[in-house]
């Protein structure tokens, strides 16, 4: 195994658990639900891409030869991942329909009309 | 230099898993407990993948591949009850 696949292998894992924990610490810390939902829905997706493609090359200089199952599961990640957040997202919109929550404190959201015009 | 890098990411995903844990305890309403369960889901496959590069065994992926799959039918069902109290329609 040369150092350049080495070091590689080594980004790629790195760049992966970076992700996962900005997406994870992003489900923690953000205020709103729908801001929430950012996170793990783009970012952890692309950091288990980058550890499952990290895992391709391992895999590949065992002499298990280059495997397809791994690249059907970050198939199957990226494909399902948008299809579960817009589930969600209707989720949420559907009990807030339900139960109105408490108007946000910004300007922006004021309703139309209710705000100066000249 | 491997080896250290799994092991070091092995670390990292079992933080990430425990601030979704968090978000799953704590979460004010459901769609945020959906979703933290959902986000477990893709950390436990990412552990699993990354214990397989630990052992160089390469019978994790399709339990793997499993999780993948009926996470995504877990969070679409539990997105449809929470939307219409009804599962099968």
């Amino acid at each position: 195994m040369s150092v350049a696949f080495e070091i590689l292998m080594t980004g790629l894992l790195a760049i992966g658990c970076v992700f996962v924990v900005i997406g994870s610490f992003g489900l923690v810390k953000l205020s709103d639900f729908y801001k929430r939902l950012h996170g793990p829905t783009k970012a952890t997706t692309l950091g288990v891409g980058c550890i499952l493609v990290a895992s391709i090359g391992h895999h590949a200089t065992l002499g298990d030869g280059l495997g397809l199952r791994e690249l059907l599961i970050t198939a199957f990640l990226f494909i399902t991942a948008p299809i579960s957040a817009h589930l969600m997202a209707k989720a949420a919109l559907s009990l807030d329909r339900q139960r109105p929550r408490q108007p946000a404190t910004d300007d922006l959201s004021a309703p139309p009309g209710t705000t100066d015009r000249p | 230099m491997i080896q250290t890098a799994v092991v070091f990411s092995l670390y990292a995903v079992g933080v990430a898993m425990l601030l979704s844990l968090y978000r799953l305890l704590r979460g004010p309403s459901m769609p945020d407990r959906i979703l933290a369960l959902d986000t477990l889901y893709v950390n436990t496959i990412a552990l699993l993948i990354l214990f397989g590069m630990y052992l160089d065994s390469s019978i994790y992926f399709e339990a793997a591949l499993i999780i993948a799959m009926l996470g995504f039918v877990g969070t679409v069902m539990l997105s449809k009850y929470v939307m219409r109290r009804d599962i099968v329609e």
